[in-house]
């Protein structure tokens, strides 16, 4: 879609005079602005104060000492230095991106795959139980389905373990072993998240036009060779919209370990933003939090931009 | 080339149909497993929560459990805070991103181009980096622990403006330009041209707002410091610290009840709310 729309051209009247020096407005034309002020103020407006201002306050609160009872005292560069000096904080980051790896490869694949198994032939009204199958869980809080799955993946009595049972596995201690619980975390966010990819795909499927696949079979393409040669450069482009978003998201886990583990056992499933929750509302260090939180930024705009650089290789517009 | 012909064949079957069907089936029972878990352990009696095998169908079905939640947490006043946080934040997205969306469509004015590059990489902007800020501003207003602090700063959506934008550009001009030509200014042109147009859009905009503020967790549980603020999701969470002397089952039943209303809205609002989410992924 064009970015602008040009205003129709108006026709002047035959006989107006040619514009003079500094083109008055018409009462429409003020009308106009009148109007576009008053539609973009509420948007406009919140996001200085919500979003904007916010964003400079981080970075100008990371720079002090407060505690919201005393006065801010100036830290320089101090809280960044702490941060660094700070085990779980480094390791919250650790977690955070080995997170991130797992829950959004294993968000892709799953994704494409049951997309590209619904692509096949099957009755219209098979593949739209399946579709919402798939987005269901999307509906439902993190928070509850993560209460949910606390039980199920208990180690004494959960469903997850008793099933494993009947194909020999010995029960895993899911939530209590520093091991598993990161595992833990991110099939249960994957589980939750899917959906979202998923329905991307679905469009992004929907658009590669039919005659293309023809050809290709025709041009002698199977299978998976299809899959790889044709479908998947077409359908680059949704990927690295779902990539990017995926990221994004899994950066700021938050609702998953705080619900499940609680960050433990010890630091093992500790995020970024659970550290962020901590520092500032559990130990009211406000400077030190925001510390963290421009680092998180820094460090997602960094992914962001590596991914759309790499992605220039990869990613192909029909 | 035979080997042609042959391929053909196979290209369109790729994998057995039956392969695909009975693959898909057993996701969709991994994806629904846990919910149907949820509901069918909710209605048995605490004392059964626990079997194994679990029963699909509770032999003796209770409503004990449901009776715990509204002994437990006030219920019915946390629905009523999360029934307003939902709803006021739908509706004033459904506005903001209404109106700014046309502004951005169809509209002149200066800045266009800046504004909506301010609009659009305030969507990449993470919630968790600006929140601390965000509270210090409410707290200056006042408006920390009540449900107004949660409700306005949810009122701008850059996303819904994104969408909305996207949905006026693709109505026909000339309409517009017709009802100009008639002489309706352009308020006018807008509100009875353009606006009623704009409804199916607008719905996505408000069942998208509907499905994240209702299951909010992270804004909620900083924000609502006393009880009587808080919203579902968190109440459900302080229902589970209660394990030691409560129960399993009441605490599914809780799950239930706050998922009731998202399950309507899936009902309801599944295409909207698909084509939202389809929407983030093509037409860029």
């Amino acid at each position: 879609m064009t970015n602008t729309q040009t205003p129709p051209a108006r026709t002047e009247r035959p006989k107006a005079p040619p514009a003079p020096q500094a083109p008055r407005l018409s009462a429409r034309d003020r009308g106009t602005r009148l109007l576009a002020t008053l539609f973009l103020a509420p948007t406009i407006v919140g996001i200085v104060v919500f979003t904007v201002v916010p964003i400079v306050g981080s970075v100008v609160l990371s720079l002090f000492h407060w505690n919201v009872i005393d006065p801010p005292r100036f830290a320089g560069g101090s809280n960044y230095g702490a941060v660094f000096g700070d085990e779980t904080v480094l390791v919250s980051f650790r977690n955070t991106l080995v997170f991130m790896v797992f829950a959004v490869a294993l968000q892709l694949l799953v994704a494409l795959a049951l997309a590209l198994t619904l692509n096949g032939r099957m009755p219209v009204w098979l593949r739209s139980v399946f579709r919402s199958a798939f987005f269901f869980p999307l509906v439902l809080s993190a928070a509850s389905i993560s209460v949910v799955m606390k039980y199920l993946f208990n180690q004494d009595f959960g469903v997850v373990n008793w099933l494993l049972g009947f194909v020999g596995i010995a029960p895993v201690p899911w939530l209590t072993s520093e091991n598993a619980a990161m595992t833990t975390v991110v099939l249960v966010y994957v589980w939750q998240q899917f959906g979202f990819s998923f329905l991307l795909f679905v469009g992004g499927l929907n658009n590669i036009p039919k005659e293309i696949h023809e050809a290709a079979a025709l041009d002698g393409a199977t299978g998976l060779r299809k899959h790889l040669t044709v479908t998947l450069p077409l359908l680059s482009p949704t990927l690295l919209v779902a990539s990017v978003v995926g990221i994004i998201n899994a950066l700021q886990v938050f609702e998953q370990p705080y619900v499940l583990t609680n960050g433990g056992p010890g630091d093992s499933t500790r995020t970024v933003v659970m550290v962020i929750y901590e520092t500032a509302f559990e130990q009211l260090r406000f400077g030190e939090a925001s510390a963290v939180g421009v680092l998180l930024f820094v460090l997602i705009m960094a992914v962001t931009a590596l991914q759309f650089r790499l992605s220039r290789r990869f990613v192909h517009y029909q | 080339m035979s080997q042609a012909t042959l391929s053909f064949s196979r290209a369109r079957h790729g994998l057995a149909p039956w392969a695909r069907i009975a693959g898909l089936t057993v996701c969709a029972l991994l994806t629904l497993g846990p919910v149907v878990w949820t509901v069918s352990t909710s209605l048995r009696t605490p004392a059964e929560a626990f079997d194994l095998p679990p029963q699909l169908i509770p032999s003796d079905p209770s409503a004990e459990a449901y009776r715990g939640v509204f002994d437990q947490i006030d219920v019915w006043l946390l629905a009523l805070n999360s029934t307003l946080v939902t709803g006021l934040i739908a509706v004033g997205q459904m506005i903001t991103a209404g109106l700014a969306g046309y502004a951005f469509a169809r509209l002149e004015f200066r800045f266009k181009k800046p504004l909506f590059a301010l609009v659009l990489a305030t969507m990449m902007v993470p919630l968790q980096v600006t929140i601390v800020p965000v509270f210090l501003v409410l707290k200056s207003m006042s408006l920390t622990d009540t449900l107004l602090g949660l409700i306005i700063p949810a009122f701008p959506t850059a996303f819904g403006t994104f969408l909305m934008r996207q949905y006026f550009l693709g109505m026909p001009k000339d309409l517009g330009e017709a009802a100009m030509l008639d002489g309706a200014g352009p308020w006018r042109t807008f509100r009875s041209v353009y606006a009623p147009l704009a409804a199916p859009g607008l719905a996505i905009v408000g069942v998208l707002a509907f499905n994240y503020h209702w299951n909010e967790f992270f804004r909620p549980l900083i924000l609502e410091t006393s009880g009587h603020n808080y919203t579902l999701p968190l109440g459900l969470v302080s229902l589970q610290g209660n394990l030691g002397t409560g129960s399993i089952s009441v605490v599914l039943a809780g799950v239930v009840l706050s998922m009731i209303p998202a399950v309507a809205v899936f009902a309801v609002g599944q295409r909207p709310l698909r084509e939202g989410i389809t929407s983030a992924g093509v037409n860029r």
